[in-house]
């Protein structure tokens, strides 16, 4: 049995592990705990060390699909859950201006892990205080060639699309080395 | 779609990056505990600005500011200008010869910056950008580039913090972007800035170049920070961020990107068909 690994990270509350529960034939393996925090306290609980989700695709072959924790001080846990990884998916909530800093730290970190392709998923996209990907592309400097997508992580076909379009460039990435 | 937050998270220099490099049209209004202000902007250019309340009449004002009218000369054309437009009080005081369409075009426009720069040193407050609402066609409007006004704000910065976040790493190069509308000639560059743009080459790290110029680490990062954000350069490797280089004395065999896992292109296919069928 062969197992491949995406991991799917951004800041706290970027909606990382509703991205993951839209299409995992499992239900989410959490390490959330409770939040106790006050300044935190925008949700009832958060991921501590992972994520985990699964993707069968058939006998011999299954996804898995790692969340890593949102928080700085889990950030140890980055390094490991990127070890290995097919591509990344950086969430960030189009909604909190507050996070861009943040989601784009972990973008340049994550890029240094390892050179695999990576999409940005702008989140939160249904509702109206969200901005624009592209004006999310020049915040956080993304280079042309890096895809910037449009997603709403409670909405199944919007994390299709955004793990076929990170398959896409990984297959283009494949293909140049190839020499296709 | 909205674009709405608050200076604490989101600076005033960022802001107008955004809207050059987005050469987006429409106000920026921004609103504090006692101050507001508002700035416009047509296809990524700075066009209009004021502080406070604005009925589109305070021409006089201006150029009494600039000294182009006395204090007297103002009071009386602001008592007749009663439901005039400031473009229409311009056209008589030109007509009137009392001033030239230089002068209103100069005093109007560094009254523009002079609000603009103000805003820079705004540490806090809401702001809200409404896509394509302009003022109304009574206003005298400049066209202004917004790189070189970004390159004045940066020079106004005195946050270390905001720099060190923005630019944690100085061993990285820099080079000069290829956006075509990019206009070095056109901003007013000092001369430390200068020097700096002279030692802009992929070979030369930012650390070399403020060793180079004797420039100490907050001035250079103040420098790079502006000729960033006013789109005039980029770096050659993205930085490394700071917690990252913290921790490099822990992970010493991290030392570069690790390479993609060996996969089959037929595995990513099979992938791909699969997440199509979910």
């Amino acid at each position: 049995m062969q197992a491949v690994k995406m991991v799917i990270t951004g800041p706290f509350s970027a909606g990382k592990t509703q991205f993951i529960g839209s299409v995992s034939e499992i239900d989410v393996v959490s390490t959330e705990r409770k939040i106790s925090s006050v300044a935190e306290k925008v949700k009832e609980s958060t991921t501590v060390a992972m994520d985990f989700g699964r993707i069968t695709v058939g006998d011999d072959l299954v996804l898995y699909l790692f969340g890593t924790p949102g928080q700085r001080r889990f950030d140890f846990m980055w390094d490991i859950l990127s070890q290995g990884m097919l591509g990344f998916v950086v969430m960030v909530d189009s909604t909190k201006p507050e996070t861009f800093r943040e989601a784009k730290r972990i973008l340049e970190t994550f890029e240094s892990y390892a050179s695999t392709p990576f999409v940005v998923a702008a989140n939160k996209q249904d509702q109206e205080d969200a901005w624009e990907p592209e004006d999310l592309r020049i915040i956080l400097r993304l280079r042309p060639e890096v895809k910037i997508l449009p997603c709403v992580a409670t909405d199944k076909e919007s994390v299709k699309n955004t793990l076929l379009e990170l398959l896409y460039s990984i297959l283009d990435q494949l293909d140049q080395e190839n020499g296709n | 779609m909205a674009l709405k937050g608050n200076l604490r998270d989101f600076s005033t220099t960022q802001l107008l990056n955004l809207i050059n490099l987005a050469r987006k049209t429409g106000t920026l209004s921004i609103q504090t505990d006692s101050e507001s202000a508002q700035m416009s902007f047509r296809e990524g250019k700075l066009i209009y600005a004021y502080m406070g309340n604005n009925n589109g009449n305070h021409l006089a004002q201006i150029l009494q500011n600039s000294g182009k009218l006395s204090a007297e000369q103002a009071q009386v054309i602001q008592s007749h200008a009663e439901g005039k437009s400031d473009k229409e009080i311009g056209h008589l005081l030109v007509t009137a010869r009392r001033v030239t369409q230089n002068d209103i075009i100069q005093s109007v426009r560094q009254y523009i910056l002079d609000t603009v720069y103000k805003l820079f040193t705004w540490g806090e407050g809401f702001f809200r950008f409404d896509a394509n609402k302009l003022p109304g066609s009574g206003y005298i409007t400049i066209p202004i580039d917004l790189e070189s006004v970004i390159m004045e704000g940066s020079r106004r910065l005195k946050e270390w913090e905001i720099l060190q976040d923005e630019l944690p790493d100085l061993d990285v190069a820099l080079r000069f972007t290829d956006r075509p509308d990019a206009r070095l000639r056109n901003i007013n560059l000092t001369v430390e800035e200068w020097r700096v743009v002279s030692f802009v080459n992929p070979r030369n790290s930012i650390r070399q170049i403020a060793k180079a110029n004797n420039l100490s680490d907050f001035e250079i990062r103040r420098i790079v920070y502006g000729m960033l954000q006013a789109g005039l350069v980029e770096f050659v490797n993205q930085p490394k961020p700071a917690a990252d280089k913290k921790e490099s004395a822990a992970r010493p065999q991290k030392g570069a990107a690790e390479p993609s896992p060996a996969v089959k292109r037929s595995v990513v296919v099979r992938l791909i068909d699969r997440i199509r069928g979910l």
